[in-house]
């Protein structure tokens, strides 16, 4: 409740504000699609890491050069960080008031989920395709 | 940002005893949540001593007995006393509910009676409501039809597209659900809060309205719908037995069949 109460603007004209967006349902369904498809790749991602768990560096690289794990793991780190990213952004919306400072918070977590997905996806690249 | 501390005058004083007459068996204690912005000072909890024998079940009952009896400056809303008005909306025994159809009986302990959580406070158990009446308003809630009314001026439903409105038509507006919802204390000023998301399902799921699109258009966005995050206080507190909650799913899943 933090609507002004010194404005004498008409409690609907507050209401109303600036209008509907008319956004959100992307946002809704991508999380529950991502939230969705990280069920199986979180499955398959620990139970590959677990029977890898005594694994020397060369089996490892071994077992990522293979298309199908390097695809899958790519996806997981692109479903993964998009989730994220996604969620971190409504939880910013619920708790940070000032506009401002919203904007910059949800731009500084979106940037920096992407960026470490880039880097994340680039490195499994360079692996598979490096040698 | 988020707020830590609490401002000055949201600090609750202990308050004044109100002895029972003499002669009362049957006690029990009411705490009440007082507070007068007249008065400047901060709100407090006033104990009255309320004599069982001589008081009816509910705890509607109990506070109209101590204003009636015992203290004639508490001040608190009701009508019809029979879950019908919606107007003795409270927090009572830590939960939202409608005083005339709350127990006494069902209450454990002192019997703690405080306004709905998060509006401004009027006077004592009296909340501001004229936010979530705008907000109401903001969601149109009222039949809008471009074809004519057939000249018996009755709009025809078949049972079934009449069925779809069970579960909604029920509501009475008292705001223990909306008052409830954590995603409504932090940002009541845009979300519009389950009370409201569900009367506007009211008008969505009615088979006679022509402005279903334009009603999901202004529901669209981050903050008066999306806000809700399934938590289900609202679903949990609604003393009518209503489910805001699924109310509020269905108007996602229709965001969604829209889409294509
Ligand atoms: S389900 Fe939605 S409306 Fe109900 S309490 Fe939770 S967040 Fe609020
Ligand atoms: S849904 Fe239930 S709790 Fe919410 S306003 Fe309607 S009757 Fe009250
Ligand atoms: S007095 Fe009408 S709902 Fe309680």
């Amino acid at each position: 409740m933090a609507s002004s109460h010194s404005s004498l603007r008409s409690p609907l004209g507050r209401v109303r504000g600036l209008g509907s967006a008319k956004e959100g349902v992307h946002h809704w369904w991508a999380q529950r699609v991502t939230a969705v498809a990280l069920v199986p790749l979180i499955v398959w991602f620990v139970w590959s890491i677990l029977s890898m768990a005594d694994a020397n560096f060369v089996e490892f690289t071994n077992w990522l050069y293979d298309p199908l794990n390097a695809t899958l793991m790519i996806l997981f780190i692109v479903a993964a960080f998009h989730h994220a990213q996604l969620g971190l952004q409504v939880v910013i919306e619920d708790y940070v008031s000032g506009h401002g400072l919203r904007i910059a918070s949800i731009l500084l977590v979106k940037l920096l989920c992407a960026g470490l997905g880039a880097l994340a996806v680039v490195s499994i690249l360079i692996v598979t395709f490096g040698g | 940002m988020v707020e830590l501390s609490l401002p000055k005058n949201s600090q609750i004083k202990p308050g004044k005893t109100h002895k029972a007459a003499p002669g009362a068996k049957n006690i029990r204690n009411f705490k009440v949540y007082r507070y007068d912005p007249d008065t400047g000072e901060n709100p407090r909890v006033d104990t009255y001593e309320v004599d069982m024998d001589a008081c009816g079940p509910m705890v509607l009952d109990g506070l109209l007995k101590i204003k009636d009896e015992m203290d004639q400056t508490l001040t608190l809303r009701r009508s019809c006393r029979e879950g019908i008005c919606g107007s003795c909306a409270m927090n009572i025994d830590g939960r939202n509910t409608l005083a005339c159809l709350k127990p006494i009986e069902e209450c454990s302990g002192d019997v703690k009676v405080y306004p709905l959580p998060h509006m401004p406070v009027i006077k004592d158990l009296v909340p501001d409501l004229t936010q979530v009446y705008a907000q109401y308003e903001s969601i149109e809630p009222w039949m809008k039809a471009d074809t004519p009314a057939p000249p018996n001026g009755e709009r025809m439903q078949s049972p079934e597209e009449r069925a779809k409105l069970d579960g909604l038509w029920e509501c009475i507006l008292c705001f223990c659900c909306s008052t409830s919802c954590p995603s409504y204390w932090w940002n009541g000023d845009r979300y519009l809060g389950p009370a409201i998301l569900l009367q506007a399902a009211r008008w969505i799921n009615d088979s006679r309205d022509e402005a279903t699109g334009e009603r999901l258009d202004n529901l669209e966005d981050p903050f008066r719908l999306y806000r809700c995050h399934t938590i289900m206080n609202c679903t949990q507190t609604c003393p009518k037995g209503l489910n805001p909650a699924k109310a509020i799913a269905d108007i996602k899943m229709k965001m969604v069949e829209r889409q294509g």
